[in-house]
């Protein structure tokens, strides 16, 4: 005898289709336009910190940097639904979500400039640096998770990453103890098709990313990831249920790299320029911009004004992380710990020492 | 003999490895298509095909761990773990199991595979991408521990390390990819794994190093030279198994050494060679011998990276240090 024990459903959820025309009614908040321009800010203040940010590593005022294009709505959208008590645990490519959760774009320059002083975040003190080493922050999401359920407060920890994260065993065992606490996390995959020259359907064998929530016991679902309303419904759905003690959720974000994966890298070696064609008709501003434009929220004018403002703005940060000075050398020690032990005291009067010796050659 | 840069050795030795045992195979993320995000790689798809050459899922535990099994199984696996600031979960595979197959099955399953992973800083790049974890590897029992310096170096050791019956960890310094350039030619000659490399003579201090860290020795060899100070360069190249005697016998001649690497201070492998060098040449040292090495602290982001690598001034300021000790 045999009986069909577990059957399970993924649901895929969107709002615009990619032409900006809605798919059936919208939720509620995309009734004030209001709340539809900010996500449009959102999204277009992010490509253009981007584009800035790449222009200046090409000119070798940068480090390397990893470029959000195509992918800003899944960033934009999910910090869109987060309360400002919230945590974001990022990865290296949510510089949309940061950005619209107060990290300045001053600071962002600075970090991807090499300079430390980017990650003294002024504006959301609690919410985790970005994670290089791929998926290893999902359980820091748990864990934060985890301190607001003790100490019984309504908070939510949300958690971005890649596709190319789901397969390694840090987001296996965050996933897990999330579903095994019932912890108010929300993680989001931002399936952008590509872990540098890998696609996808080479990462996993899984029909869904989303279903693996399904495998540790909780509700794992997928959303348009180009369409930052349908975003910002789902995702906002989640932080909310887990709020209530409803639990996490995983939320896959179909989206896709319209870039390079870094500006180190040379995507043209594994996949065809062609086939990134089609998906600049996918990609989030225009959709939301068409939406705007056809029910007559947005104007040429408005697009020109906005463009302007952004730039402005974004240049004038870039101009003013041009101008910062150097951290003096001891900067290396400061933070290693709460209190410098002496050992590493006398490690840094010899650095500074040597480095006193080295200034004036330099100038 | 043609020149090549250091990643081109890499790429030749693994082409001629895979080209004389078909046991051999490369895996690793981007290692295919790609070839590798710095080119180790290239071309070898082509070349072998995806049977040997594979693309894995983002999992480097899952990489050391696959190459356990693939080893068990006969074949002679070579895992590219992308950076070192990556390679942390692995030490769980490499300690619990690749290091001690061959001791917990008394010697019926062996591991002969080779962990390859660019290392070390310099390079401006982002957070997690400049660490030098070799001591961390070097106190594995069961593990050799292999770092080269030039292309020549990388060609033959790289060889050597994939032709042993056991574990290698094998750092490739990623500073000196491109930077390093000189003549190898690819016939297949490996050199010796647990030998260090006299690369110069002198008869007044040792300088002692490995990797990018040779360059500098080098360059403050020359400095020293100008200074009428007589400076032997020795290339580790493996730190595990260590070549004491070639150390001791070098010490016992100028009775002076620096010890250079970039890795932070504090329990990292210059330490185990000044202990092997008061065991074994304590009453041959004229001056205590000096540790030129990274601090104690997270390796800054680029902006103030080169304050914290060690360098040829550092390394001739020491030995200065140790001529004037008296
Ligand atoms: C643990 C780890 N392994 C390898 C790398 C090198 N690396 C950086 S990003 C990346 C691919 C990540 O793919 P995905 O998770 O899909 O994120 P995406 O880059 O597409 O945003 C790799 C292999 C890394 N940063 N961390
Ligand atoms: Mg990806």
């Amino acid at each position: 005898m045999s009986d069909v024990v577990a059957r399970f459903e993924v649901e895929f959820s969107r709002c615009l289709d990619r032409d900006g025309n809605a798919v059936g009614p919208l939720p509620a908040f995309a009734a004030n336009p209001e709340n539809l321009i900010a996500l449009y800010r959102g999204l277009t203040r992010t490509r253009v910190f981007d584009a800035k940010a790449i222009a200046l590593q090409r000119t070798g005022r940068l480090g390397t940097y990893a470029s959000s294009i195509g992918q800003e709505a899944v960033s934009v959208g999910t910090a869109s639904a987060m309360r400002s008590e919230d945590v974001f645990v990022p990865s290296f490519r949510e510089h949309g979500g940061q950005l619209l959760r107060g990290v300045t774009p001053l600071e962002l320059f600075l970090y991807w400039g090499g300079d430390e002083r980017g990650s003294l975040f002024a504006g959301p003190k609690e919410d985790f640096p970005i994670s290089v080493p791929v998926a290893s922050h999902a359980p820091h999401a748990a864990g934060v998770a985890l301190a607001f359920k003790l100490r019984h407060e309504p908070r939510v920890a949300v958690c971005i990453f890649g596709d190319g994260a789901t397969s390694k065993g840090d987001v296996a065992e965050a996933l897990n103890m999330a579903g095994v606490w019932r912890l108010p996390v929300v993680f989001v995959v931002s399936n952008n098709q590509w872990a540098i020259s890998l696609p996808r359907a080479q990462q996993t064998a899984a029909e869904t990313l989303a279903q693996k929530a399904i495998a540790y016991g909780f509700r794992g679902e997928q959303v348009d990831g180009n369409d930052v309303i349908a975003v910002r419904a789902v995702v906002g759905a989640a932080i909310e249920r887990a709020r209530q003690g409803g639990g996490p959720t995983l939320i896959e974000a179909l989206t896709y790299r319209l870039g390079d994966h870094t500006t180190a890298d040379d995507a043209s070696r594994y996949r065809e320029d062609a086939a990134v064609t089609p998906y600049w008709q996918e990609e989030p501003l225009l959709r939301l911009r068409r939406y705007l434009s056809e029910t007559g929220q947005w104007s040429k004018t408005d697009e020109e004004r906005l463009q302007r403002e952004m730039t402005a703005e974004i240049a004038a940060a870039a101009d003013a992380y041009l101008k910062t000075p150097p951290q003096p050398p001891e900067a290396i020690f400061a933070y290693t710990y709460a209190a410098l032990p002496a050992e590493l005291a006398r490690q840094r009067d010899g650095l500074l020492a040597v480095s006193r010796v080295a200034a004036p050659e330099a100038s | 003999m043609t020149e090549v840069n250091l990643v081109q050795a890499v790429n030749l030795a693994l082409a001629r490895a895979m080209e004389e045992d078909d046991h051999v195979l490369v895996l690793g993320e981007d290692v295919g298509i790609d070839g590798g995000v710095f080119r180790a790689t290239d071309g070898l798809l082509r070349r072998f095909g995806a049977e040997r050459v594979l693309d894995t899922p983002l999992a480097e535990g899952a990489i050391a761990g696959l190459s356990v099994g693939l080893g068990a199984q006969g074949f002679r696996p070579v895992a590219e773990i992308q950076f070192t600031g990556f390679i942390y979960p692995i030490i769980d595979q490499l300690a619990s199991h690749a290091a001690r197959l061959r001791n917990r099955t008394r010697g019926r399953l062996t591991c002969p595979m080779v962990v390859r992973s660019p290392c070390g800083g310099g390079i401006r790049a982002v957070e997690h991408h400049s660490e030098s974890p070799e001591a961390m590897f070097a106190h594995i029992p069961g593990l050799r521990v292999v770092i080269p310096s030039s292309p020549r170096r990388a060609y033959g050791l790289l060889l050597a390390a994939i032709r042993d019956p056991d574990p290698v960890v094998f750092l490739e310094p990623t500073r000196l990819y491109r930077a390093a350039r000189g003549d190898v030619v690819d016939d297949g000659a490996a050199d010796i794994l647990g030998r260090c490399f006299v690369l110069r003579e002198g008869g007044d201090v040792t300088l002692i190093a490995w990797g990018a860290m040779v360059v500098e020795a080098l360059a403050a060899a020359t400095a020293l030279e100008a200074e009428g100070v007589g400076a032997e360069v020795i290339d580790v190249a493996t730190l595990k198994p260590l070549d004491t005697e070639t150390i001791v016998a070098s010490i016992g001649k100028t009775g002076r050494c620096v010890i250079a690497h970039e890795a932070p201070l504090t329990g990292g492998f210059g330490g185990e060679i000044a202990g092997r060098i008061a065991e074994q040449a304590l009453f041959s040292l004229l001056a205590p011998i000096e540790r030129i090495a990274g601090y104690d602290t997270v390796i800054p982001l680029p902006r103030l990276e080169q304050l914290y690598f060690p360098d040829a001034s550092r390394i001739a300021d020491a030995a200065r240090r140790a001529m004037a000790y008296r």
